[in-house]
């Protein structure tokens, strides 16, 4: 993984040269971001009438009223009247997809990243969170279900198990840790503007895909060797409650790039 | 259960909030629920969530052992174990350890060095009977040569000067020769909460890795120790 960036590091210093040479390598990177491509789907997703019902989402409410798309990003996961349950945003997205135009949840839940609804919900991910690039976060923590899902996320974040007794907070409970050259958020506080939580949904240069946090936790867990979690299950909604709160004050950088 | 119930019952286990918060101590309107009522209504939202995918089976990947229970909770609750519950749980890992059964802890320095270097196996998208790595540079410095090193653990370089052995077949370097087995094989034995994997305890490799990491971290022909 390391070879490309290493070679041109010379023997002395070699540490701090790659990690120069990376940062370089991520500046080059951030000038056309392809993640546009996904935002530019995900507002004519957002737009167009589809599904059973022939209707678009505009009327959807993601926490701010409906049909508001500015700033709701930075403030969810959050509590939801009608559904009676905190939902991050792409459980809430299922939910409009669903009551609005009439498409099954199944199609996304049980379907495939990058693939049918599931990619769709990618996309309208990515365009909405844009909308809040550079405000901060700032997640409700009034309604009592909120605060529950934020103990219920914390207890999820320091579970050991799987064959190598991993938890969340193995790799992201401490600062400027690393694995191999890739640096390590510490989640359990603010880890800065753009960082860990605020830099979800992101383009992946590496597997040239955009990846929303509902992807970025499912591959977490599979190298922590945790059987896969449901998508938008309880745990993985817990836990952006938890990792969101924790990242207060933090400004989104979505949709960011990544190695 | 199957993911596909997995949006419907998200609903149940935030519902329960609500109910738990009902029932608070005061019987006043108090809406936080206990610490054991979160623990249980932590367990049921692990149940709900996680389902069997290749290898990786919900019930042997979330069966939690003493240590990692007692651990998990001081995490949560910000209070680390007191020395006493630590040294209980390390001597309970320590009596998992299967020491060499040629008594030959030493193996092959450049197979170890493989193994350390691999951090494939175990996860649901590898195979079952695909060779286990030990994932050791993930979070060490291991050898001066290789930069791409994870920093999570302490660095390994020069392990066989720190630990003060020069001949690892010497009588005197016994003790430091075993607890390098040991705690490859079970570093919960050692360290209660280490962020270590208990890479014999758990099969994640096999004896004869084990023999060949301790080669790689112990052998004077190492480049670990050069």
């Amino acid at each position: 993984m390391a070879v490309g960036w290493t070679c041109a590091a010379t023997l002395a210093h070699a540490q701090k040269t790659t990690t120069q040479a990376i940062d370089e390598y991520r500046e080059m990177l951030q000038d056309g971001n392809p993640a546009e491509l996904y935002e530019m789907k995900g507002e004519e997703l957002w737009k167009k009438a589809r599904g059973p019902k022939n209707a678009s989402l505009q009327q959807c409410d993601l926490g701010l009223g409906a049909g508001v798309t500015k700033g709701v990003f930075v403030q969810l996961p959050r509590y939801f009247a009608d559904t009676n349950q905190v939902q991050d945003l792409e459980s809430r997205l299922v939910t409009c997809m669903s009551t609005l135009q009439g498409i099954d949840p199944k199609e996304v839940v049980n379907g495939q990243w990058g693939k049918g609804e599931r990619a769709n919900v990618t996309a309208l991910a990515t365009w909405v969170a844009a909308q809040s690039k550079g405000m901060k976060f700032n997640l409700p923590q009034s309604h009592p279900q909120e605060r529950v899902a934020y103990e219920l996320g914390k207890r999820a974040f320091f579970q050991r198990g799987g064959s190598h007794d991993f938890a969340c907070a193995t790799c992201h409970g401490e600062d400027d840790k690393r694995i191999r050259l890739q640096d390590l958020p510490k989640l359990t506080g603010n880890p800065g503007d753009g960082v860990g939580f605020a830099a979800w949904p992101a383009y992946r240069v590496s597997n040239g895909q955009m990846w929303t946090m509902q992807h970025r936790l499912n591959d977490c867990y599979r190298q922590q060797r945790f059987p896969e979690p449901g998508y938008a299950s309880p745990i993985t909604v817990a836990l952006g409650v938890y990792m969101g709160v924790n990242a207060k004050g933090a400004a989104s950088a979505v949709p960011a790039i990544k190695r | 259960m199957k993911p596909s119930q997995a949006l419907i019952t998200a609903a149940s286990v935030l519902a329960l909030a609500t109910l738990a918060g009902c029932a608070g101590s005061n019987g006043a309107a108090s809406s936080t629920p206990s610490a054991a009522e979160l623990d249980a209504m932590a367990q049921q939202m692990v149940q709900q969530s996680f389902h069997d995918k290749g290898i990786v089976k919900v019930s042997q990947a979330l069966a939690t052992d003493a240590t990692l229970k007692a651990c998990n909770q001081a995490d949560v609750s910000g209070t680390p174990l007191d020395a006493a519950t630590m040294r209980a749980l390390e001597a309970e890992n320590f009596k998992t350890i299967q020491w060499p059964a040629d008594g030959k802890y030493l193996g092959d320095w450049k197979s170890g060095e493989k193994i350390a270097q691999s951090g494939r196996g175990r996860t649901w998208t590898d195979k079952a009977d695909a060779a286990n790595g030990g994932n050791c540079y993930n979070c060490h410095q291991i050898t001066k040569e290789e930069i791409s090193y994870g920093t999570i653990g302490p660095s390994l370089y020069h392990y066989a000067q720190a630990k003060g052995v020069s001949d690892p077949s010497s009588p005197q370097a016994q003790e430091m020769v075993r607890y390098t087995w040991g705690k490859i094989w079970n570093s919960k034995a050692y360290n209660a909460c280490s962020n270590m994997p208990r890479a014999g305890h758990k099969g994640i490799l096999t004896q004869k890795q084990v023999a060949d990491i301790v080669a790689l971290l112990l052998d004077p022909k190492s480049p670990v120790n050069r």
